[in-house]
């Protein structure tokens, strides 16, 4: 069943803003883990899985649907999970993230949207709750 | 890079962004003009593609030229997909996304800059 209220309204917003963090983070850990990989695998693999995260969560609102709304609960909650993480550790352990990534200083190299988006994200899925099951 | 093409693309999208807050406030969906103004920004940001490359061959700087050339085809795609994108619905939420749109040209200006000067 296709669902559009996901990705219309306020969700078309968030989509694109979803679709440009997804192809801005794909783009830099494939440059990044594709020619040097081993300056900080640890800082470099996590921007892979921020970026799938992205990639998952457009998706998903893009999808609609009872399924895909799960999902993208899911997706938002490690998303946000993960920012914090990494947002802490990155000044915690400078060692592990010698360079910056998608999610380290909690997206200071993207005006911290980084930090913002899953709350958008989770507080527009909470508007959009199904209402069967 | 060329200072002239990356102000012209810099002056242009801020206008554009002007010409959109306005109309977000006054809940208004885009004019055809602001999307002719996005389409000449369009048309620089090509121009920009290409003589960005051909810089890029003739340059002695220690460029990132991967990373440089991709951020130039990026910008390239930004404005034409949000276009695309906020059409669906001509109400606030097509014009934010279009403002979306024209304020990540603008980022991406700037990081150009950045990968340019090789300090990325």
């Amino acid at each position: 069943m296709r669902d559009a209220s996901l990705s219309s309204g306020p969700g078309r917003v968030l989509v694109f803003v979803y679709g440009v963090f997804a192809v801005a983070a794909t783009g830099r850990s494939l440059v990044q883990l594709g020619t040097e990989a081993d300056r900080a695998p640890v800082a470099y693999t996590l921007s892979l899985v921020a970026a799938v995260i992205y990639l998952v969560a457009t998706t998903c609102l893009l999808r609609g649907g009872v399924r895909a709304w799960r999902v993208a609960v899911v997706a938002c909650t490690v998303e946000l999970v993960g920012v914090l993480a990494v947002g802490t550790l990155s000044y915690v352990d400078t060692a592990l993230f010698p360079d910056r990534t998608v999610w380290s200083h909690f997206g200071q190299g993207y005006a911290f949207l980084p930090l913002v988006l899953p709350f958008l994200g989770l507080a527009w899925l909470r508007a959009t709750r199904p209402t069967a099951g | 890079m060329s200072v002239w093409l990356t102000g012209a693309v810099v002056v242009l999208t801020l206008v554009a962004a002007v010409v959109l807050v306005v109309a977000l406030v006054r809940d208004e969906p885009a004019q055809d003009r602001t999307f002719a103004l996005l389409a000449v920004t369009e048309v620089v940001l090509v121009v920009q593609l290409v003589v960005g490359c051909v810089l890029l061959a003739g340059t002695e700087r220690d460029v990132d030229g991967v990373l440089f050339v991709s951020y130039l085809v990026g910008v390239t795609l930004a404005l034409p997909v949000g276009v695309f994108w906020s059409l669906a619905e001509r109400t606030r939420a097509g014009t934010a996304v279009l403002l979306v749109a024209v304020l990540t040209v603008v980022a991406l200006q700037l990081r150009l800059e950045v990968i340019w000067s090789g300090r990325a």
